[in-house]
C-alpha cells in the first residue's frame, strides 16, 4: 500500500473528472475527515485517513481490501473505473441518463443503451461525455460513456447505441471475484 | 448469468423433499383405493384429520361433564373454549386412534387375523368401533357424493343395478391390485406386517419391542419408512412413561438404542448424531427438530438502512409482485420473503445495494453486539459479509470494522458485499483468526462467528446429517477455544463504551457452545452478561456429567422448531480486566502432568504487598511468550491500552488436554476457580511473582524480544512511509 505518484494521480483524476467534473474537490476535502487515495496491489482504494493509519498493522499479503475500492491500473498504467466507485460517483455526477423500466435489465447484462430504453438525458451531454445511468426511480445503476450528444439523441432511430456501457451493477453478481 | 446464482429459486417451500415424496405416494394410492367402501386407507395426515374430526364431539362431551368445575357454562360455551391438553397427551390420543384404525383396515383388508384373546382388548375394540363408524358415516356420504358426480359424468342413463355392478369391479380390481403388490413384497414382509400390526395395537398398552430376528431381516429387506416412522411414535411413547408401558425383561436401553437405530433410518442421519441431538433434546422435542431439519426456513432480507428505509424497500419489492411480510417484532430491518416471481438475490434493488439477503438467525449476533457509532469492532470470521455490513449500519459506516476471513476465497464476496451496500468503514484482512491480537488489538467489540460443525443448519446443508464424526466435533471445539481466547485478548477492556465479545456458532452442540464459553471463563478476565435478546432458550449449565458456570444461562440457544430460524447460539461477554489471569487452576493439572517443572510457587505471605510494584513490572515486560504460544499480545493498535500477558505455555497444553477432560479435572477446576474468587488480590501476587521466578528457565525469551524490538523499528518505519 502506498500513495498514488504524480502521474497515476493525473491519470486517474482524469478519468474521473469525465464523470464529476470539478466535483472531485468534494471528494478530496471532506468536512468529516481527511479522505485519501492509496494503492493497494494496482487498486486504488479511497480511505479516511483513521482507518488507513490503522490499516498499517495488516501486512501487505493480508490485506484485501480497505475503505472504498474506486478502480484499478491496468498493466498499460491507463486508469480503470470500477463499478464500485459507483456510490461516489453517483451523488457528484454532472451528466445524467435515465434508462426506462424495460431497458433496466438488458444494461444491467452489461449491454448498451439503446435510444429505446434511453429515458431521460441531461441536456447538453456532448459525445463521449462520461455518463451515470440511472433507474427512473433514481436508483443508480452503473455509468457509461454517452455515444451520442443529446441533441443527435433526439433524431436516432430506436435501435441506435446512445450510451456505451462502462460499468453496471450487474458485475457485483457476474464478476464478482475481479471487482477488488 | 448471474441470475443462476440467485439463492431464492433453490428454497423450496413447504414439507421437505423426501416428506413431499411420502405425501405423493400416499395421495396416489388413496385415490387408488377411493373407489372402495371399505375402510379405506388415507394418507397419515388425513388420518390424523379425521381423528381429529371424530374426536372433537367427544372433546365437547367430556367438557361439558366438567363444566361446574372450569366455570364453563352453557351461556358462554360458544365463545369459552376449554383449555387444550397438552401436547404429548393430545398426541397419544391421535396416533393411538389413527393407528387402531390402520389395524382395523389391515385385518379386513389382509385377512392377517389375529388372535384377540383379553377381553381388556375386546373392550378397546369397541370403543373404537364406534369411533371409526362415525368416521365411516362421514366419509361414505362425502364419498357417495363424490361417486355420484363421478356417475353422472360417466353416463347417466345406467340402472341402479349397473351401478352396483360396476362398483364390484371396481373393488375387486382394487383388491387384486392390492394383493398383487403384497405379493410382490414377499412373504417375508408379511411377518413384517403382522409385527407392525402388533405393534400398533399394543401402542394403546404397550409398545411392543419387534423381535430380534424380524428385526434383523430390516437390514435386508426394502426399508418400509411408515411403518419406521409409526414404530419411533410408539417408542416415544413407551419411553415418554416408561414405568407404565414398558415390556417385560426390555430395559430402557433396549428401546434407546432401537430408537437411534429408526432415527437414523427414517432421517438418515448418522449414528453419533442422533446419539448427540439425543443428549440434547427431550425425546418429543427431539422428533420435532428431525422434523424441522427436513423443512426450508423462510428467505429474508435485511434492509440497508445506509441506502434505503425499510418501508421504501417493501415498496419497491411489492411492485416487482414480491410477496413480503415484516420479519418480527424484535427486528425493524428484516423482511420475510413468502414468494416472488423475480430472483430475490437478482432484482435491481438487490444488486443496487438495498437489502442483503441474509437469514433471521444471523441478524440475532449483531444485534446482540449493539455496535455504537465511532467504535473499533473486530468481526473474526466475517464472509460472506452478512453480520458485518449489518454491523456497519448500525454504526452509520463510522468508526472502524476489521473484516477478516480465515479463506481468501471467501472474502471475495464479502468485498463484494461490502462495496454493494455502500460501507465505507472496513478493512478486509485474510488473517488466520488465531493470530488476532498480534496484528491488532485494543477493539471495542469483537464477534466470533466460529466456524463450528453447522449441526443447526442441517436444513441448509443435509450433508451434516452423516458427514459429522466425533472428531469434527473435537476438532471444531478446539478451534474455537483458541479463538475465543484470541477474540478476548483482542478486546480493550478499558474501552469506555465496549469491551465485549459476541461468541456464536450455527452449531447447537454444548461442545461447541457452553464448553467453549466455560473454558473462557475459567482463561480469561470475562463474565458473561445478557444478549439483549427477548427470546430463545438458555443456555445449558449442566449437561450430562459437566457442571458449567451458572452464569451460562444468559446465553441464548435457539432451535428451527422452536423459532423457526436456523439453529443458532449467541452469547455475549464482557471483559473486566486487561490482564490475563494464570489461576490457580492451571497448577494443579499441570503438576500432575509435569512435576518436573521448575516451577516454585511464591510464598503467598508477601504478596499483597508487591502487588503495585509487580504489576507494573509486568506492564513492562509485557509480552514474555513462549515459542509455541499463539496467543501473543501486541498492542500495536493502541499503544495506550497495554494488555499484561503472562507466558501461556502451560495453558496451550492445557487446552489441548482439555477435549477430553476428565471429569476429576473439571470438579477441580470448579473448587480452584471458587478458591481463587476468594483470594482475589493474593493470587494475583502470586502470580507475578511466579513470572519471576520462570524468568530464570526462559532463556529463550530473550530472542523473541529482540524480535519484538525489531517489529517496532519497522512498524515506525512503515509509518513513516505512511506519512510520507
Amino acid at each position: 500500500m502506498r500513495p498514488l505518484t504524480e502521474e497515476e494521480t493525473k491519470t486517474m483524476f482524469e478519468k474521473l473528472s469525465k464523470y464529476i467534473g470539478e466535483n472531485i474537490k468534494l471528494l478530496v476535502d471532506r468536512p468529516d475527515g481527511t479522505y485519501c487515495f492509496r494503492l493497494h496491489k494496482d487498486r486504488v482504494y479511497y480511505v479516511s485517513e483513521k482507518i488507513l493509519k490503522l490499516a498499517t498493522n495488516i501486512s501487505r499479503d493480508k490485506l484485501v481490501s480497505l475503505g472504498t475500492c474506486f478502480g484499478k491500473f491496468t498493466k498499460t498504467h491507463k486508469f480503470r473505473l470500477h463499478i464500485t466507485a459507483l456510490d461516489f460517483l453517483a451523488p457528484y455526477a454532472k451528466f445524467k441518463v435515465w434508462v426506462k423500466p424495460g431497458a433496466e435489465q438488458s444494461f444491467l447484462y452489461g449491454n448498451h443503451i439503446l435510444k429505446s430504453g434511453l429515458g431521460r438525458i441531461t441536456e447538453n451531454t456532448e459525445q463521449y461525455q462520461g455518463v451515470v445511468v440511472y433507474s427512473m426511480a433514481d436508483v443508480p445503476l452503473g455509468f457509461g460513456v454517452a455515444a451520442k450528444s443529446t441533441q443527435v439523441c433526439r433524431r436516432v432511430d430506436p435501435m441506435s447505441i446512445v450510451v456505451f456501457h462502462q460499468a453496471d451493477v450487474g458485475e457485483y453478481i457476474r464478476s464478482e471475484e475481479t471487482l477488488t | 448469468m448471474g441470475r443462476k446464482l440467485d439463492p431464492a429459486n433453490k428454497v423450496k417451500r413447504g414439507p421437505g423433499r423426501k416428506a413431499r415424496k411420502q405425501k405423493g405416494a400416499e395421495a396416489e394410492l388413496a385415490k387408488f383405493l377411493d373407489e372402495k367402501k371399505e375402510p379405506k386407507r388415507l394418507s397419515s395426515r388425513a388420518r390424523k384429520r379425521a381423528v381429529k374430526r371424530t374426536q372433537v364431539p367427544k372433546k365437547k362431551e367430556e367438557t361439558e361433564e366438567e363444566k361446574p368445575t372450569k366455570g364453563f357454562t352453557d351461556e358462554n360455551s360458544e365463545w369459552l373454549k376449554p383449555v387444550k391438553r397438552k401436547r404429548p397427551v393430545e398426541d397419544i390420543g391421535e396416533d393411538s386412534d389413527s393407528q387402531w384404525e390402520q389395524d382395523e383396515e389391515e385385518e379386513e383388508d389382509g385377512g392377517l387375523g389375529q388372535e384377540i384373546g383379553d377381553p381388556e382388548m375386546e373392550e378397546e375394540d369397541d370403543d373404537e368401533d364406534e369411533m371409526v363408524d362415525d368416521y365411516g358415516v362421514m366419509e361414505e356420504s362425502s364419498d357417495g357424493d363424490e361417486d355420484d358426480g363421478d356417475e353422472h359424468s360417466d353416463g347417466e342413463d345406467l340402472l341402479p343395478i349397473e351401478r352396483a355392478a360396476r362398483k364390484q369391479k371396481k373393488l375387486q380390481d382394487a383388491m387384486q391390485d392390492e394383493r398383487d403388490e403384497e405379493q410382490e413384497e414377499g412373504g417375508s414382509d408379511h411377518v413384517d406386517e403382522e409385527d407392525t400390526v402388533q405393534a400398533n395395537i399394543d401402542e394403546v398398552g404397550t409398545f411392543t419391542f419387534p423381535k430380534d430376528e424380524k428385526h434383523e431381516k430390516e437390514g435386508i429387506l426394502p426399508l418400509d419408512l411408515k411403518s419406521i416412522y409409526q414404530r419411533i411414535k410408539g417408542n416415544v411413547e413407551v419411553l415418554s412413561d416408561f414405568n407404565n408401558r414398558r415390556e417385560e425383561g426390555k430395559d430402557r436401553a433396549d428401546y434407546l438404542s432401537l430408537l437411534k437405530e429408526d432415527l437414523c433410518t427414517y432421517y438418515s442421519y448418522n449414528t453419533f448424531l442422533i446419539e448427540k441431538l439425543l443428549e440434547i433434546f427431550p425425546l418429543s422435542e427431539l422428533i420435532d427438530f428431525l422434523e424441522a431439519n427436513e423443512i426450508q426456513r423462510p428467505i429474508t432480507i435485511r434492509t440497508n438502512t445506509l441506502k434505503t428505509r425499510r418501508r421504501d424497500l417493501a415498496q419497491a419489492l411489492i411492485n416487482r409482485g414480491v410477496n413480503l411480510d415484516p420479519l418480527g417484532k424484535w427486528s425493524k430491518v428484516g423482511l420475510v420473503i413468502f414468494d416472488s416471481p423475480v430472483p430475490i438475490g437478482a432484482t435491481p434493488e438487490y444488486l443496487a445495494g438495498h437489502y442483503m439477503l441474509q437469514g433471521a438467525s444471523s441478524l440475532l449476533p449483531v444485534m446482540a453486539l449493539s455496535p455504537q457509532e465511532g467504535e473499533s469492532i473486530l468481526d473474526m470470521s466475517a464472509a460472506p459479509g452478512g453480520k458485518t455490513t449489518y454491523m456497519a449500519q448500525l454504526m452509520k459506516n463510522t468508526g472502524l470494522i476489521v473484516a477478516n476471513d480465515a479463506s481468501a476465497e471467501r472474502l471475495k464476496s464479502v468485498v463484494g458485499n461490502i462495496h454493494r451496500l455502500g460501507v465505507t468503514n472496513t478493512i478486509i484482512c485474510n488473517y488466520d483468526g488465531r493470530q488476532f491480537p498480534k496484528v491488532m488489538g485494543g477493539f471495542d467489540r469483537v464477534l466470533l462467528d466460529a466456524p463450528c460443525s453447522g449441526t443447526g443448519v442441517i436444513s441448509k446443508d443435509p450433508a451434516v446429517k452423516t458427514s459429522k464424526e466425533e472428531i469434527d466435533i473435537k476438532r471444531c471445539a478446539h478451534l474455537q477455544k483458541e479463538l475465543i481466547l484470541s477474540a478476548i485478548d483482542s478486546l480493550n477492556a478499558e474501552s469506555p463504551t465496549g469491551g465485549y465479545l459476541v461468541y456464536c456458532t450455527c452449531s447447537i452442540m454444548v461442545e461447541e457452545n457452553e464448553w467453549v464459553l466455560d473454558y473462557a471463563l475459567k482463561k480469561r478476565n470475562v463474565k458473561l452478561v445478557p444478549t439483549g435478546l427477548d427470546f430463545g432458550k438458555e443456555g445449558f449449565t449442566r449437561f450430562k456429567h459437566h457442571r458449567f458456570h451458572p452464569s451460562l444461562r444468559l446465553s441464548r440457544r435457539f432451535y428451527p422448531h422452536s423459532h423457526n430460524v436456523d439453529g443458532f447460539f449467541v452469547a455475549k461477554l464482557k471483559k473486566f480486566s486487561n490482564t490475563v489471569p494464570t489461576t490457580t487452576v492451571d497448577e494443579n493439572p499441570e503438576q500432575e502432568n509435569n512435576p518436573a517443572s521448575s516451577e516454585t510457587p511464591a510464598p503467598s505471605g508477601d504478596a499483597p504487598s508487591t502487588v503495585e510494584k509487580t504489576k507494573l513490572k509486568a506492564k513492562k515486560q509485557t509480552p514474555s511468550k513462549s515459542d509455541t504460544d499463539n496467543k501473543k499480545t501486541e498492542t500495536n493498535g493502541n499503544p495506550a491500552k497495554s494488555i499484561t500477558k503472562k507466558s501461556p505455555g502451560p495453558l496451550n497444553k492445557k487446552m489441548k488436554m482439555d477435549g477430553k477432560k476428565p471429569q476429576k479435572f473439571v470438579k477441580k477446576e470448579g473448587a480452584a476457580a471458587q478458591q481463587a474468587e476468594k483470594t482475589g488480590e493474593k493470587k494475583e501476587g502470586n502470580r507475578f511473582e511466579k513470572k519471576e521466578g520462570k524468568k530464570k528457565w526462559k532463556k529463550p525469551m530473550k530472542e523473541k524480544r529482540m524480535g519484538n524490538n525489531k517489529f517496532k523499528k519497522f512498524k515506525k518505519m512503515g509509518q513513516k512511509a505512511a506519512r510520507a
